[in-house]
């Protein structure tokens, strides 16, 4: 056992017996969701203190006429796509890149954008398009990959822009009206390129508490501790418990990269629909690099399954176990929602890891 | 949303670095951290360091794993000569 | 005959003529020879001293071939006789079924037939008969395998799902992980060298000791593709009971584990080929776990946990910080991902 785990889980008890009522905290990372639950985190929370999952799992925010446009590319004539592993599942429309692969469509998991370049380099005959997913943490190397294609002149190479911010998508949250949050765990790696102070707007215009925490139980329990502490004072501040490696300022480098190469744009977030200037866009200089265009692909509508609550699942409306499809026709190896999809999906931990309720309740407590 | 590891910076050209990952070597790249040289501590997050870090803090995450992990050396031995 | 025909596999190895009467005496005789597949009948005739038979059969397709620790070959003759280990039987004979891709290199071929010839002497096993067929270029990845393998049953075997009661140990012979981790490095896309070398090993000897020791095993199952996870649903799905793991006894490489985190690979879901759980009457678990570290593929043999009555029947993983999870079966195909 973790001693230091076991102090803090006992330490947040005390500080939630300080509350006066319940209160609900939202971790926006997926990260955040699945090391929770793969730490068996939930079971040592105090009864008092709630959490839900935000909308920080880019594949479960990529809207479906994202993942249709990756399908149509991947149908095209001497086009290879090279993907992270996480968009290979994702259903669209019609199927998804794994399906496509089943197909004859040449689809690649890549660890990086580097080795997607690499491909486009050794094989200068086919078109590389790098589907280009993720937050603030991932978009800079995808525009490190963008100005290395620059300046080497490789031409075979280009993205299928579907980056993400992540203040924009927190501050979408708090203005609709149903949404409920006593504070915000805020996405750690996030952090460490936008800096701690990119939050500092929505403490101040919502009065919210928001704490950047890492991923290590222990990281996520003081994260716990400090929105804990905040709500049981009645205050809202921003708080650093990763300073190990986030600053307040962030990573200016990859800021400037990030800057060089994408402009924000008005974006749609599944479940969420259009945010203002919460996704990038490659600037003029680097338009030629946009797969989009390059292959005429207009984007279509997005046609989610009717029952599917994956919106609210993201949003905190809801839980994936309040949702009709949920365990029994939406599972796993039958997704219809990308929450179940992807692993750091809301509905995909629950079902992985808290299926049955098995581990609901209080340490040691047995159903 | 992201996951990332810490790692120790073995060589590095240019912005292309080899890192130890306890005891892995992993390519990665360091044009997010021009700062970083033989040495320096390095979160990677998709083939990228994308920011240096004190040892001791690096550490303390790998302790956390390897506290669950089987950690003697005999082990370690037989992986290599097996 | 040039010598470029003999340097790579061409379609006439496979024709039934000459050529494949030189692949099989040159190649595969010269590399698995022994009195039973040396006489090229079209069967082998095997001794059988009454007694039930324990008769299986896998094929491997891994790719790359050879990995750190391995190759296909070695995967082939390990898979099958662990099938057979862990029913409780002693593997006879092997049968090698070849499927090899026109062109590949024949000094590749003999590599994987050379490490053929090494498991089956380390396993104590024979081929005794097999079948070649080649495929036309760019229809296969080079070789496919197939071995059969069959067994008699050890007399102290009894191992039957249904005998698995609550209290029971459940043990497994080492660090987990390891050869799905060897195997991903040696893609070459991933941009990792690991010195962590694939686990693939033949267990049906150390299995033997504990048989032979009168160890009261409940059931026994290989590790392999769905990892972990994948052998201890199976037994709450057979036993009808849960599965109760504490992560801390896990025994995992720090390097495994380092790779598994950066790629996001969860140990229990990543394969294995040279590990066995084995669920055990809660009085013999110390007295199995030593027999277990005395052989060489068990010197990092742990006790992760134990059977209960508690319902439903679920495997439920105690965190290294104390809570609790539920362990599924895992979708199929570990990717590496980002988030």
């Amino acid at each position: 056992m973790n001693r230091q785990v076991e102090q803090l889980a006992a330490t947040l008890n005390c500080e939630a017996d300080r509350l006066r009522h319940r209160v609900v905290f939202m971790e926006v990372c997926g990260t955040h969701t699945v090391s929770i639950f793969r730490h068996g985190l939930r079971a040592m929370l105090p009864a008092s203190v709630g959490l839900v999952s935000g909308p920080g799992c880019p594949v479960c925010v990529t809207a479906q006429r994202h993942i249709d446009a990756a399908i149509e590319l991947s149908r095209q004539e001497g086009v290879v796509i090279a993907t992270y592993g996480d968009m290979i599942r994702v259903p669209g429309r019609s199927g998804s890149l794994e399906k496509q692969r089943g197909l004859g469509a040449d689809v690649r998991v890549v660890q990086s954008t580097r080795s997607a370049l690499e491909l486009a380099r050794r094989n200068p005959d086919r078109e590389v398009v790098f589907i280009a997913v993720g937050f603030e943490t991932t978009a800079p190397a995808t525009a490190v990959a963008v100005l290395d294609a620059c300046r080497d002149g490789v031409t075979n190479f280009s993205i299928l822009p579907a980056h993400k911010l992540v203040v924009p998508a927190m501050v979408a949250l708090l203005a609709s009206e149903d949404v409920r949050l006593d504070g915000f765990l805020c996405p750690g790696h996030v952090s460490v390129v936008i800096g701690a102070q990119a939050y500092r707007p929505v403490v101040k215009r919502f009065n919210m508490p928001c704490v950047v925490a890492g991923f290590e139980p222990a990281n996520i329990l003081a994260g716990l501790i400090a929105l804990a502490r905040q709500a049981a004072d009645g205050e809202a501040r921003l708080e650093n418990v990763y300073s190990a490696v986030v600053t307040d300022e962030g990573n200016r480098v990859a800021c400037t990269l990030l800057d060089e190469v994408f402009e924000p744009v008005d974006t749609v977030w599944r479940a969420l629909g259009s945010i203002p200037d919460s996704g990038l866009a490659l600037r003029p200089k680097y338009a030629r690099f946009d797969a989009l265009t390059r292959f005429e692909i207009v984007p279509g509508e997005d046609e989610d399954h009717p029952a599917c609550r994956c919106g609210e699942v993201i949003t905190g409306r809801t839980t994936p176990d309040q949702c009709a499809l949920f365990g029994a026709d939406c599972t796993p190896l039958t997704p219809f929602g990308p929450c179940m999809v992807s692993s750091e999906g809301t509905c995909s931990a629950w079902y992985k890891y808290e299926r049955h309720g098995a581990t609901k309740g209080r340490k040691g407590n047995r159903q | 949303m992201c996951l990332a590891v810490p790692a120790q910076i073995l060589e590095i050209e240019d912005d292309r670095a080899v890192v130890d990952l306890q005891g892995n070597r992993v390519r990665v790249c360091t044009a997010l951290t021009p700062e970083a040289i033989p040495g320096t501590w390095v979160l990677v997050h998709a083939g990228f360091a994308i920011s240096t870090m004190e040892e001791s803090a690096a550490r303390e995450t790998w302790d956390y794993l390897r506290e669950a992990a089987l950690a003697n050396e005999a082990a370690e031995d037989a992986g290599e000569s097996a | 005959m040039t010598s470029t025909d003999t340097e790579r596999i061409v379609r006439a190895h496979g024709g039934g003529g000459e050529m494949m009467g030189r692949l099989i005496r040159e190649h595969i005789v010269a590399a698995l020879g022994n009195p039973r597949l040396n006489t090229l009948l079209d069967s082998a005739v095997l001794d059988w001293s009454g007694g039930p038979v324990v008769f299986t059969t896998d094929s491997y397709v891994v790719q790359p071939l050879f990995f750190p620790g391995g190759d296909i070959g070695r995967l082939a003759v390990c898979g099958t006789c662990n099938d057979l280990a862990v029913m409780g039987a002693t593997p006879v004979a092997l049968s090698l079924g070849i499927i090899v891709e026109e062109g590949l290199e024949l000094s590749v071929f003999d590599r994987v037939l050379a490490s053929v010839a090494a498991a089956a002497d380390e396993a104590g096993v024979s081929v005794v008969t097999g079948d070649t067929k080649v495929i036309e270029r760019g229809r296969g990845d080079g070789l496919y395998l197939n071995t059969a393998g069959v067994g008699s049953i050890h007399s102290g075997a009894n191992t039957d799902p249904k005998r698995i009661a609550a209290g029971d140990a459940i043990l497994v012979n080492g660090t987990i992980g390891d050869h799905g981790i060897a195997v991903m490095s040696a893609r070459n896309d991933l941009e990792f060298e690991t010195p962590v070398v694939s686990d693939a090993a033949p267990l049906n000897g150390m299995i033997a000791v504990l048989l032979d020791a009168g160890v009261k095993i409940r059931f026994m199952r290989d590790a392999t593709r769905g990892g972990l996870a994948g052998v201890l649903v199976d037994i709450t799905e057979q036993s009808g009971l849960s599965v109760e793991i504490e992560e801390h006894l896990l025994p995992r490489r720090p390097a495994t584990l380092a790779a598994a985190e950066m790629l996001g690979f969860d140990l229990l879901s990543v394969a294995n080929e040279g590990k066995v759980v084995i669920v055990v009457a809660a009085e013999d678990a110390e007295r199995c776990l030593k027999l277990l570290r005395g052989h060489a593929h068990g010197k990092d043999a742990a006790r992760i946990g134990r059977l209960a009555d508690t319902q439903p029947a679920l495997v439920e993983l105690i965190t290294a910080g104390g809570g609790r999870r539920v362990v599924q079966r895992p979708y199929g195909e570990e990717l590496p991902r980002i988030c």
